[in-house]
């Protein structure tokens, strides 16, 4: 068979390239014969397509996301930030912590179980890749709505795959939401939250230095799956052909990539790395580009030397193929005999497949022929760049006009109608299916506010610290699509609560944004706005933005999804010993709210539940109230002032009350400090947290809180089998459980 | 005291394991699975995970590798041998424990904090147990559901070798509720239910209960 390789290209100068067809525009095909001084191969424009796409160049998002770097605060803890695998923070003591959430929705809609179990795969190879053991995953997953049909395929689908392939890696899932909307029903949102630890002087970073230097392909053997998943499915919209795309998904191999995990510990042990880099999207072509481009600036790889799991396979599919559990490093001639050894003793095929050198350029050959001579920043990092127009919405102001809904008499009935409705119903069904425990270090998993992980112990050899990391994601679609900027602001609010009540300091942040087309001008809007709201957020809490990643496309037809930024957030907390517990954990104890309730309706859950409503503006925020709000919540925990605690957001007080009765089936009986008890009971007011306190400390508390300027109110008491909630209601707390653990089983079985 | 932790290529738990072994007081030696070496070890713990990704049946491949050709001499002369999950699976699979670990009844895996309840505390494994006790472990497992032929479920019920049955509602469909048995000797022991994750008030499940398992074994070796 010909290979299309330089010298032929250039004997052939007018032959079409299928560059549409790979998702290429016109002038972007034209860029690449401007940087080559020719037509490009077949194999250098299976790199270029992949490199420029969407999914891999974020063409569309990058004079957007700037500001994550240009608006970030000052802050000490940040060693790695944004532009590498992923996000370094330091967490005190010697210790680092990396993390990021990542996006694999179309795959995981037209492939539920291997989409989702490959996003997975995915992260924890970012992890891996710089340095770090991989030590708990996450998950944000939104579907459409329970009721509707396509929810029981894709749900049950995607929660095996995460539980197959997480449980079988031994990482412990240790929270993440479930969210329920019809504006999903053809877009789902798996993002895949992974955390890692390693000890500050052992960053890894993806280079290749050193002309001489191997280039050393691990892990799993190149097969045909996943061949155009990054240019082709991340970037193109669903219309009637997914069915044909179903070939793109790539499969996984949980235990292989646990081998992956182990082997590249024990690399980095023996100090026998000099650069690494995972395999992900875009396979080999982002490996080599990005490995050359951050290194000396020249590669030569022999593609003949890739072992293959199908014989049949051209060179151009070997680059775009994204088979899983795949890396690549970067070794000395030195170490090449230590490396290789490790990988046998973890039956990982390892293979020297080219070496750095430093002709800047980046040369693949096929059977002795030529076939990829470029330079390879230009694939990697000098990709197009779009300034898309962008316009707010014509509907918005309409949207954001404020509409009177009829308020419920029976104030009992409304809070049974939420606590069983679909997004706030109890999530075990889901959660069961995930190993919350392996590994013996995790502190608080879900339905906690936030997952706590202990640090000592999670690497064999490590030093003691007491110290713990907690972590929570938050994303609220309704919010941001009614405005944008205060519904990205309010994600991070969110989650830099939920990790605050559990006793922690937020740190740092990853992001995962999707969207739907970033053609449309309106979705561009939504998009621009919720970077600029998240940016300036960031900016005021202090917290910088460490890394993420922009899912684009999520949209059927002209329809695109409620704009919908998932913030992770990561706190360090210093004695993990002192983590508080969520909920109600005894009798006795003084119930109190922290944080001021105003009349906020617009996109609560009780307007979308009750009359299934989206209008009006999202609750105020408040980010000096969040943060006065954390360093009441962290102080006291300190101080072990408190004895459990619960965020307030999804419908406000009277959900976190009934949710605090239900770990330890603990009840309270409660008055309210309001004029209105609907609005004290359902508004969402943000910046503020329910905590239950000894009766003698509530003293120090309230002292603490008046010097923080954070409102503290005394509800009343723990204890009785009953919530009580006076002029209001008295619900038996086994009917508030049987309430709110039925509603998934009624559905999933 | 000198436990053994066995890694096989996807073991899972084997930290836990170790951890579990260390805080009991005695030492927890790392056992390879390809090394024909029990490093002289007084007792073995085989721990959970998916070894060899239990891409054919769990345990199917691991009782092959060479550390289980010198284990499965020395557990039938009498060297105490715990598995959990993935580890009994292996055992069963070894033949030093009768029956089999087949797909959940509700075909989900399943990770909760499940009643237990202790019947025969004359094991290695289960001495400072009091017959009958309730106790809370951890499962997270897939393939928990105990099943035998009818003769051996009679010879197991008969003479003691139910170890440890679910109480509170059977998560997995095993049959007669089994959570664990033993062998005829008493010293090797499965159970699906994992002890080593309920050792520490700070994490896990919420209960100690698992510290029983690892405090038995050095007394029985203490006194032995």
């Amino acid at each position: 068979m010909t290979v299309d390789s330089v010298k032929r290209a250039l004997q052939t100068p007018d032959e079409r390239l299928p560059y549409a067809e790979l998702g290429m525009k016109e002038e972007e095909y034209l860029r690449v014969k401007e940087i080559l001084g020719r037509r490009p191969t077949g194999s250098e424009l299976a790199i270029y397509s992949v490199m420029w796409s969407e999914h891999c160049s974020y063409k569309s998002s990058k004079v957007h996301l700037r500001q994550f770097a240009t608006k970030a605060p000052a802050s000490e803890a940040l060693l790695v930030g944004m532009g590498e695998n992923a996000g370094v923070v330091d967490i005190g003591d010697g210790w680092a912590a990396t993390f990021k959430i990542e996006s694999h929705n179309h795959p995981s809609y037209v492939e539920p179980h291997q989409g989702a179990a490959t996003g997975v795969g995915g992260i924890v190879r970012d992890i891996m890749s710089m340095g770090a053991r991989p030590i708990a995953v996450m998950d944000s997953l939104r579907f459409g709505g329970l009721d509707q049909t396509d929810t029981r395929r894709v749900l049950p689908g995607v929660v095996e795959g995460i539980s197959h392939y997480g449980n079988c890696l031994g990482l412990p899932n240790i929270g993440g939401e479930v969210v329920f909307d019809p504006c999903y029903i053809g877009n789902p949102l798996v993002n895949a939250l992974c955390v890692g630890l390693l000890r500050k002087d052992q960053i890894k970073l993806a280079t290749a230095p050193g002309p001489g230097n191997k280039v050393v392909l691990f892990g799993a053997r190149t097969g045909a799956d996943g061949i155009g998943g990054a240019s082709v499915l991340a970037s193109a919209t669903f219309e009637d052909e997914s069915q044909a795309k179903r070939p793109a998904v790539q499969v996984g191999d949980p235990f292989m990539e646990k081998l992956l995990i182990e082997c590249c510990l024990e690399l980095y042990q023996a100090d026998v790395v000099v650069g690494i880099q995972d395999l992900g999207a875009a396979g080999v072509s982002c490996a080599t580009t990005e490995l050359a481009a951050k290194g000396t600036g020249g590669m030569a790889v022999d593609l003949n030397l890739v072992p293959l799991r199908d014989p049949t396979l051209r060179p151009e599919e070997i680059l775009m193929s994204e088979s899983q559990e795949r890396m690549m490093a970067v070794v000395t001639p030195d170490d090449i005999a230590a490396f290789l050894a490790i990988c046998e003793k973890w039956d990982v095929p390892a293979t020297v497949i080219g070496e750095v050198t430093d002709s800047g350029r980046l040369v693949m050959t096929w059977d002795g022929e030529v076939i990829v001579d470029i330079p390879p920043g230009t694939a990697a990092d000098e990709g197009p760049v779009y300034h898309r127009p962008y316009h707010e919405p014509a509907g918005q102001a309409a949207l954001n006009a404020h509409v009177e809904l009829a308020r419920p008499a029976d104030l009992g009935a409304t809070l049974l109608q939420l606590l069983g409705s679909a997004n706030i119903a109890s999530r075990e069904w889901v959660t069961s299916q995930y190993d919350r425990y392996v590994r013996g270090n995790t502190v608080l998993a879900q339905p906690a506010d936030a997952g706590v992980l202990r640090i000592s112990e999670s690497m064999p050899g490590a030093s003691e610290t007491t110290r713990g990391i907690a972590l929570a994601t938050d994303g609220n679609g309704r919010y941001a699509k009614l405005d944008p900027y205060a519904g990205a602001q309010l994600a991070l609010a969110e989650a830099y609560r939920n990790v605050a009540v559990t006793g922690a300091t937020p740190l740092a942040v990853t992001n995962c944004l999707n969207f739907g087309s970033p053609e449309d001008p309106e979705v561009m809007w939504q998009f621009a706005e919720a970077v600029r709201g998240l940016a300036d957020a960031c900016k005021t809490l202090g917290v910088p933005v460490t890394g993420g990643n922009v899912s684009f496309y999520n949209q059927t037809g002209s329809a695109a999804i409620h704009p919908t930024p998932v913030v992770g957030v990561l706190g360090v907390i210093e004695d993990v010993a002192k983590r508080v517990p969520s909920g109600f954990t005894a009798e006795g104890l003084r119930v109190v709210l922290l944080g001021d309730t105003a009349d906020e309706f617009g996109g609560s859950e009780w307007a979308h539940v009750a009359h299934g409503h989206l209008g009006g503006l999202p609750p105020q925020v408040r980010l000096e109230a969040e943060r006065a709000l954390a360093n009441v919540l962290t102080t006291a925990s300190r101080r072990g002032l408190l004895a459990g605690s619960h965020d307030l957001s999804d419908g406000g007080l009277a959900v976190a009350l009934a949710e605090a009765c239900l770990p330890k089936g603990i009840g309270a009986t409660v008055s309210l400090p309001g004029e209105d008890a609907f609005v004290d009971l359902f508004s969402e007011s943000s910046a503020r947290a329910l905590v239950c306190v000894e009766p003698e400390r509530f003293a120090a508390l309230a002292e603490l809180c008046a010097a923080h300027e954070v409102s503290c109110y005394g509800l009343g008491e723990t204890g009785g089998t009953t919530l009580t909630v006076e002029n209001a209601f008295e619900i038996p707390v086994a009917t508030l459980r049987e309430t709110h653990r039925a509603t998934l089983p009624a559905v999933f079985g | 005291m000198r436990v053994g932790v066995v890694t096989f290529p996807g073991t899972l738990d084997d930290q836990d394991a170790a951890r579990a072994v260390r805080l009991a007081g005695a030492e927890a030696v790392p056992l390879w699975h390809a090394d024909h070496d029990l490093k002289g070890v007084d007792a073995v713990f085989l721990p959970g995970g998916f070894s060899y990704g239990d891409y054919l049946r769990c345990g199917a491949i691991s009782r092959f590798a060479p550390l289980m050709e010198e284990l499965i001499p020395a557990a039938k002369a009498g060297l105490p041998v715990l598995g959990t999950c993935n580890g009994f699976q292996i055992l069963c699979e070894a033949h030093l424990l009768p029956g089999a670990l087949t797909r959940n009844a509700g075909l989900h895996y399943l990770c909760r904090d499940q009643g237990i309840r202790v019947e025969n505390t004359a094991t290695a494994w289960t001495g400072e147990f009091a017959e009958g006790q309730e106790i809370v472990l951890p499962i997270k497992h897939g393939e928990g559901r105990y099943v035998a032929d009818e003769a051996t479920l009679a010879e197991l019920e008969g003479t003691g070798r139910v170890v440890f049955r679910y109480s509170g509602g059977n998560p997995n469909g095993s049959l007669n509720d089994i959570a664990g048995i033993s062998n005829e000797a008493g010293n090797v022991v499965g159970l699906m239910p994992h002890p080593e994750h309920a050792v520490e008030e700070l994490t896990g499940a919420p209960s100690v209960d698992g510290r029983g398992f690892f405090t038995s074994i050095l007394k029985r070796l203490v006194t032995a």
